[in-house]
């Protein structure tokens, strides 16, 4: 292993041998001529419209309507077993009977695949890819949590949480935190590069843009 | 690079068989013509995509002029993260860490990420002569996998199948290899992406070890990035206990931030999106999330060669997009199995010669698998010059191999040269027996008779020049 490790590093070095180099090497600059974004205003319209391009179900609630809210989008499915992840709010939760809210923190892979759905916020939001980005925070949970159940409710803050562009996105996120960045449900292009919904992440996927008091 | 396919034709061999199958044309026609237009579109939608484009090249080739400080950077970010870093150079180094690993969580099994690196060095294969399984988990990849087949396309390796041909393969194959496909299932895409579904879901919830490739590795954190649609590459990078991922050296950016220019060029490139539905990022291991062990294998496998060549060295910033092969009329035309390797299309036309060498009838064949339109250097997000790069490899091919005939026809007339009264006895022997045999038409079988037919070899004269010379000056002729 040491040997190949040096055989690699020394090829490299023959290789570039008659390559001029300046050092340190982020000393050599790149032009970044990119757009920081392309969008400044109307983030959530546009948030809103990309999700749903994506298939998406969108939705707008204030923080008082939010339990009703997840409430019909369970029984619309007649989802019995909602998983949450440590951190989400109490506020969020539907109090309607026959339903069973379960922490999930310690739920095996198999325990999950038994749940209905699951509900989460969210990291951040990127307007112009219709994109959620979970990065393990509070009300968010492991990666497996928002992958095995076939149904994903996720929470944004509008506006705190919506940014324009990627580039905004990447300078919010600790890349030490591992990410899963969504957008849409999962989906396929495999049969005749035709992009299909559904398959083995959440095939549904709800986002509640979640609007501050008094509107946004 | 894994060994050229047993028996593999030249690609005008491969080719010529490949265009006589319609139902391959038909459906390679209809996917290439499908992404384009839709690639075109969600390009447009950026009006700095040409800065995105230029800033794509710029990184990556910085990223490969200081290949050796950045592999050092993120093998130490890896390793503070709490991963293991293994250094392969060639695949059946590579191959046997990966099954060493395995081993020795006492696994049979893994659960497979469409990886091209893994493909590349025939990881699959080293896996089942060790006693170890790989399921592949991509829908595309696993159409492969169950019709026994080759991959033809980066992004989407069973593009040669249509609808109804994959219902068959898993119809016929699911249930050797697991749960069978549901009865009376249709050709319908959805009902088969769902036979997928329940097919794997068993195979990731029991699965211990996984494997992957990344699309890119953060040198300043230690980050790998996978960029996926389905969901099969979350379940495999997150469900089991021990995930290894084979990483080609030059999949390597240097900054987290680099990844804004990359996560917008990718998408769009390959699959046409605004954004793919699912990217994974995962640092080393964290606690209680995901795999307790991680492992990065850093593979060279001929990169460092492609590295020593000014010209061809831009290859090197590929980033698996595909995009090229979509817009190839060649492409579209022979299909990917004709290429001869898991990298088919332009890229692969410019990228298997020189991993693998230009040795056999195919590779030595790749660099003119091209019309040079050039519709592929239009469409690469990270500009590599494609024609550029196969103008270089054909001048290599010649200059190192030379047509055999061409070269022994050299060769004798360098003998004969050598020595006048040798080149004169020959001359006149050759013009004595045989100027009056000469044809006046060359008759060239098959499409060589379209140019011959039409036209007529110069004549021979009745001697040669030196004799013509020799006689006019003894018979003291005017000067």
């Amino acid at each position: 292993m040491t040997d190949s490790r040096a055989r690699i590093l020394g090829r490299i070095r023959t290789a570039l041998a008659g390559t001029e180099r300046t050092t340190p090497a982020p000393a050599e600059p790149i032009a970044r001529d990119y757009r920081d974004s392309h969008t400044d205003t109307g983030l959530v319209e546009l948030l809103a419209h990309n999700l749903a391009d994506y298939r998406a179900r969108v939705h707008h609630a204030t923080e008082t309507d939010l339990p009703d809210l997840i409430a019909r989008l369970l029984g619309s499915r007649g989802a019995h077993t909602l998983v949450v992840p440590p951190g989400l709010p109490d506020g969020w939760l539907p109090t309607a009977a026959g339903l069973r809210a379960v922490r999930g923190t310690d739920l095996s892979a198999a325990e999950l695949d038994a749940m209905s759905s699951v509900l989460t916020g969210c990291a951040v939001a990127v307007a112009e890819t219709g994109t959620i980005v979970l990065d393990g925070g509070p009300g968010q949970g492991r990666r497996m949590l928002t992958l095995v159940p076939d149904h994903h409710i996720c929470v944004v803050r509008t506006p705190d949480q919506v940014v324009a562009s990627v580039p905004q996105a990447l300078r919010r996120l600790d890349p030490r935190r591992p990410q899963t960045w969504i957008s849409g449900p999962s989906a396929t292009s495999d049969i005749e590069l035709d992009r299909v919904e559904g398959v083995h992440g959440p095939r549904a996927l709800d986002v509640v843009l979640l609007v501050p008091p008094g509107g946004a | 690079m894994s060994a050229v396919p047993l028996g593999m034709p030249s690609f005008p061999d491969a080719a010529r068989e490949a265009t006589r199958n319609p139902t391959l044309r038909r459906n390679l026609r209809h996917a290439t013509h499908t992404i384009r237009d839709r690639r075109a579109a969600a390009v447009a939608e950026l009006d700095d995509w040409a800065e995105l484009r230029a800033a794509g090249a710029a990184i990556k080739d910085r990223t490969l002029r200081h290949l050796d400080t950045y592999l050092e950077q993120a093998e130490a970010a890896v390793v503070a993260a709490g991963g293991h870093v293994h250094w392969a150079a060639d695949a059946a180094e590579a191959n046997r860490i990966v099954t060493d690993l395995v081993r020795a969580t006492g696994e049979t099994e893994v659960v497979k990420v469409k990886s091209m690196a893994t493909q590349e060095i025939g990881l699959n294969e080293a896996l089942a002569e060790a006693g170890i399984t790989a399921y592949e988990t991509d829908l595309a990849e696993l159409i492969v996998q169950l019709g026994d087949d080759r991959p033809s396309h980066i992004l989407v390796p069973a593009i040669h199948r249509n609808r109804t041909e994959i219902r068959d393969i898993f119809r016929d194959a699911m249930g050797e290899w697991g749960i069978p496909a549901p009865d009376g299932m249709s050709d319908d895409p959805r009902e088969l992406a769902e036979a997928a579904r329940l097919h794997l879901r068993e195979k990731f919830l029991r699965a211990k070890v996984g494997v992957s490739g990344a699309n890119f590795l953060v040198a300043e954190t230690g980050t790998l990035v996978v960029v996926e649609s389905e969901g099969n590459g979350r379940m495999c990078l997150t469900l089991p206990e021990t995930l290894i991922s084979v990483v080609g050296i030059e999949k390597v950016v240097p900054t987290w931030r680099d990844l804004e220019v990359f996560l917008q060029l990718l998408p769009r490139s390959s699959t046409a999106e605004r954004m793919n539905p699912y990217t994974s990022t995962w640092t080393g291991v964290t606690d209680g999330d995901g795999p307790r062990a991680f492992h990065l294998v850093l593979l060279d496998n001929g990169r460092t060669s492609i590295l020593a060549d000014e010209v061809g060295r831009q290859t090197l910033r590929c980033i698996r997009c595909s995009a090229c092969l979509n817009v190839c009329p060649v492409y579209e035309r022979a299909g990917g199995h004709a290429y001869g390797s898991v990298y088919p299309g332009p890229i692969g036309a410019i990228l298997t010669p020189q991993l693998r060498g230009t040795g056999s009838a195919v590779d030595a064949s790749l660099p003119y698998a091209s019309t040079l339109c050039g519709a592929c250097y239009d469409v690469c997000p990270v500009a590599i010059d494609i024609p550029e790069v196969l103008v270089h490899l054909r001048e290599k091919v010649t200059a190192q191999r030379g047509h055999v005939i061409e070269r022994s026809a050299l060769r004798a007339a360098a003998w004969a040269m050598r020595d006048p009264k040798r080149y004169t006895a020959l001359q006149r022997a050759a013009a004595a027996g045989t100027r009056a045999l000469h044809p006046r038409r060359l008759p060239l079988p098959g499409w060589g008779k379209a140019w011959t037919d039409t036209r007529d070899l110069p004549a021979v004269p009745k001697e040669s020049f030196r004799t013509w010379w020799q006689r006019r000056d003894t018979s003291g002729g005017t000067k």
